[in-house]
């Protein structure tokens, strides 16, 4: 008796590594195209059309790499969560690989959250560092990250540290909802969010419209360097298989 | 034996799962009790950090009450981190954890039974050593309550989530340094709330709130840190 497939066909059609490979090269250009005109175009108008802030001035444009960022390297874990979770049910090695492509770059995200977050503070808060609930957090979800790229460098087995580093990424799990409303629930230094489903954000258009350009150009930068990743994972893996092997020599 | 077994059970010698949580409990403390020197390790390494804190700060007395509620909870916290990667290790080299695996009993019982074993040893340990050391650190009187309390709720979740990376670097040969960068990050809220619990104590300020969260934070470990444990153990040993 065949079993009923409840997930759309695509979705295991993902399984296969090469049929994954050749998917990831398609979309690759359009991906990367999107990037480069919206991080150009978001940099431009965001650095120099968008209106200075009447309090801090010019100082707030970081604002523009700062909150992309920030909301990357939230993102970026909760993937590598999923596709652990997705690993681990039902032992998709596709899913493994994105797990393991993703921990660097959401480690980048988050340090580079923290940079633009301390040189944003200097000017405005007179510090560097302070300790406040958003900060304090965001720096445990780099410390996750950095465990989960221990954890899986340690094991030597590549399905092992997988499987190992999927648990831990899902029980790490649990900081992202204290990054998410830490300055809603502790009362901090730290501006609520700039973005919610649900409101108008409280900047003007001229301001958020950029970031909103931004954010988007960052989520493409993502998932090009994801795929980029991903593709070298693949045929790391897959090395001893034919397609593999005939892809190289035909190059 | 076979009184140990009931017929409840869907598969052939399962045990109950009372008899098997105290058969579990007992072998773990048995044999924990019959290495004295490393029981008390972490109750040392407890007293030598507290002590670097008055030489290498300043010994002096309102400084240290200051810094006192803190103290005794990063060193609790260090003290418990040290003890985790014990806690399947000698299971895992002389095979009982894969016969444990192999067994049809429940695992999350197993593994919470182990857990509670280990706690009852170190967690608990640390913390009805706690006032005396407190003491030395001139922890004004009326925090003690909320030193003891915070402490009495919040090694319990040490040791749950120290158990989660036990577990994940217990087939590794060198678990030691990994386990912390593991354990580290997830401790930390038990030790904000903990620390704020003797804080809010000594200063007079109410204590319910934050040994609620503690506590919250304890059931919360309590009924999904032993399913990650089972599934990291399963990884680990068939790894």
């Amino acid at each position: 008796m065949a079993e009923k497939k409840w997930l759309p066909r695509w979705f295991y059609q993902l399984a296969s590594p090469r049929w994954c490979y050749q998917i990831c090269g398609k979309l690759l250009p359009w991906f990367t195209v999107a990037m480069l005109l919206l991080l150009v175009g978001g940099t431009a108008w965001s650095l120099a059309f968008a209106p200075a802030d009447y309090q801090q001035g010019n100082s707030f444009r970081i604002i523009y790499l700062h909150v992309p960022s920030a909301i990357l390297a939230q993102s970026c874990y909760m993937l590598m969560a999923v596709a652990g979770a997705i690993g681990l049910i039902w032992k998709m090695k596709i899913a493994d690989l994105v797990a393991k492509s993703c921990a660097p770059i959401g480690a980048s995200m988050a340090i580079l959250a923290l940079l633009t977050g301390a040189i944003w503070g200097k000017p405005t808060w007179g510090s560097w560092w302070v300790w406040d609930a958003r900060l304090t957090s965001m720096l445990v979800l780099f410390f996750l990250y950095l465990g989960v790229m221990a954890l899986n460098s340690a094991i030597e087995s590549e399905s092992t540290a997988a499987q190992a580093t999927a648990v831990l990424a899902l029980v790490g799990l649990v900081n992202i909802p204290i990054i998410k409303y830490s300055v809603e629930w502790w009362n901090t230094l730290h501006q609520p969010a700039t973005f919610k489903l649900t409101e108008k954000p409280a900047m003007p258009a001229e301001m958020w419209v950029p970031l909103l350009v931004m954010v988007i150009a960052f989520y493409c930068f993502f998932a090009v360097v994801l795929m980029m990743r991903l593709r070298n994972e693949i045929l790391r893996r897959e090395r001893r298989s034919g397609w593999v092997k005939e892809l190289l020599l035909s190059n | 034996m076979s009184d140990l077994y009931t017929n409840s059970g869907p598969v052939a010698g399962q045990l109950h799962i009372g008899r098997l949580f105290v058969a579990t409990l007992r072998r773990d403390l048995m044999l924990s009790l019959r290495r004295k020197s490393e029981l008390v390790n972490p109750l040392i390494f407890f007293l030598m950090v507290i002590t670097l804190f008055p030489l290498g700060v300043s010994p002096e007395s309102g400084f240290l009450s200051q810094l006192a509620p803190g103290v005794l909870w990063v060193a609790a916290l260090l003290a418990t981190l040290l003890s985790m990667d014990a806690l399947f290790r000698s299971d895992f080299e002389d095979g009982s954890l894969e016969q444990l695996l192999l067994s049809p009993q429940p695992l999350y019982v197993v593994v919470l039974a182990k857990v509670l074993a280990h706690w009852s040893l170190t967690g608990l340990a640390l913390t009805l050593v706690a006032p005396l050391i407190a003491v030395m650190l001139f922890l004004p009187a009326q925090g003690m309550p909320g030193l003891l309390l915070s402490l009495l709720l919040g090694t319990p979740t040490l040791s749950l989530f120290g158990a989660i990376g036990a577990a994940l670097t217990v087939g590794l040969r060198k678990g030691g340094v990994l386990i912390s960068l593991l354990v580290l990050p997830l401790y930390i809220p038990v030790l904000i709330f903990g620390s704020a619990a003797v804080q809010a104590a000594v200063t007079g300020l109410p204590v319910a709130g934050h040994l609620a969260l503690l506590g919250a934070l304890l059931a919360f470990g309590l009924v999904l840190a032993p399913l990650a444990i089972g599934a990291a153990l399963r990884i680990s040993v068939s790894g």
